[in-house]
């Protein structure tokens, strides 16, 4: 096989995900941040497959003119754009920075990041919970980064969050999927869906994470910082694909010891 | 920048810091004269958000705190 051909574009073999009313060809949403130009980020975000792409919200610099901005070099690419709240230590932080998000336009998602440790970047789940359910009373779809706490994914998914986010390992660590049994104790109890943000350093971890039964996953940079980051886009759209028909075929069981495949009849010189 | 010579300036505070304007300045005459494209920013007014709509109209006060964001890479 020539390499041209393992990249040729084609649709999804598995479905895609419906958050919040809307549904999403891709399974992999990508975050936008740490690309070592625009140009790069816009070709992973075609070659992943993405259709959502996270922003943050920050001041701009009124002594010098920003080139463009990001929304300018993301518009042709049609994903929808999800603002994040990241940043933020408070539920009203986060609830001042997603309002600021929908005033510029462009839809009323939101994900919702309410930290509570510098150095881990958990989540504080109490001001999550709560800032989730002052903007879903104000309407937006939110969609709340959080801990890998079933408790608290339900306690996200009774507040009106249209998702919940856990993490598989800390922000930007690439640690992969730490707690399986924990990521499948929250896909069981949420009737939401559930979308890994966070962790995945490379295919195998997409996958690994995919074969639990989530719902999708977001990541930045294990793509962003990937040393090919393009190629490394391609093969995170390989690698979630993988997962879910896995997990949709439904493994063989785990044994012991070792059966074998070819039959004990008929050996030969018995 | 809109610095003036003339004694009808205001100051407003956008961003964290001062910033001298003339007396009338509307918040589009501000972010025009920052080439900033109002297009892609989303401004608060003393803790308001303000409508693109009305950045044509509204004209800044002494004092005002503006914060004037947009979107950046992030996860």
């Amino acid at each position: 096989m020539s390499g041209e051909a393992v990249t040729t574009e084609r649709a999804s073999e598995v479905g895609g995900m419906t958050i919040g009313g809307r549904t999403f060809g891709s399974r992999l949403i990508l975050g936008s941040g740490r690309f070592d130009s625009p140009d790069t980020l816009v070709r992973c975000v075609e070659t992943s497959g993405a259709e959502i792409v996270t922003v943050a919200v920050r001041r701009v610099s009124l002594d010098r003119a920003d080139e463009g901005g990001l929304l300018r070099h993301l518009e042709g690419t049609g994903v929808m754009i999800l603002p994040n709240t990241a940043g933020c230590y408070t539920a009203e932080q986060a609830v001042r920075v997603a309002r600021l998000a929908r005033a510029a336009g462009l839809s009323e998602f939101v994900k919702l990041e309410v930290i509570g440790d510098e150095r881990t970047l958990y989540p504080d789940v109490v001001e999550l919970v709560r800032a989730t359910r002052t903007l879903v009373d104000e309407g937006f779809v939110v969609l709340p980064y959080t801990s890998d706490d079933v408790v608290v994914a339900r306690r996200l998914e009774e507040a009106g969050a249209a998702a919940v986010m856990p993490l598989a390992s800390p922000i930007g660590s690439g640690l992969g999927v730490v707690d399986p049994l924990s990521l499948r104790f929250i896909r069981d109890a949420v009737a939401i869906p559930v979308i890994v943000d966070a962790g995945v350093g490379t295919a195998s971890d997409a996958t690994v994470a995919m074969e639990l039964g989530v719902d999708g996953i977001l990541m930045n940079t294990a793509i962003a910082m990937a040393e090919d980051p393009v190629k490394m886009a391609r093969a995170m759209r390989l690698a979630i694909e993988a997962g879910r028909l896995a997990f949709e075929a439904g493994r063989m069981p785990r044994r012991e010891w070792a059966r074998p495949t070819s039959p004990d009849e008929g050996r030969v010189g018995e | 920048m809109s610095r003036t010579r003339t004694a009808s300036t205001i100051d407003v505070v956008a961003n964290g810091e001062s910033h001298t304007i003339p007396d009338g300045q509307t918040l589009a005459g501000f972010l025009a004269a920052r080439d900033l494209d109002p297009d892609v920013v989303v401004v608060e007014r003393n803790g308001e958000i303000v409508p693109r709509s009305r950045f044509g109209e509204l004209r800044l006060e002494t004092g005002d705190r503006l914060e004037v964001v947009h979107f950046v890479g992030g996860g």
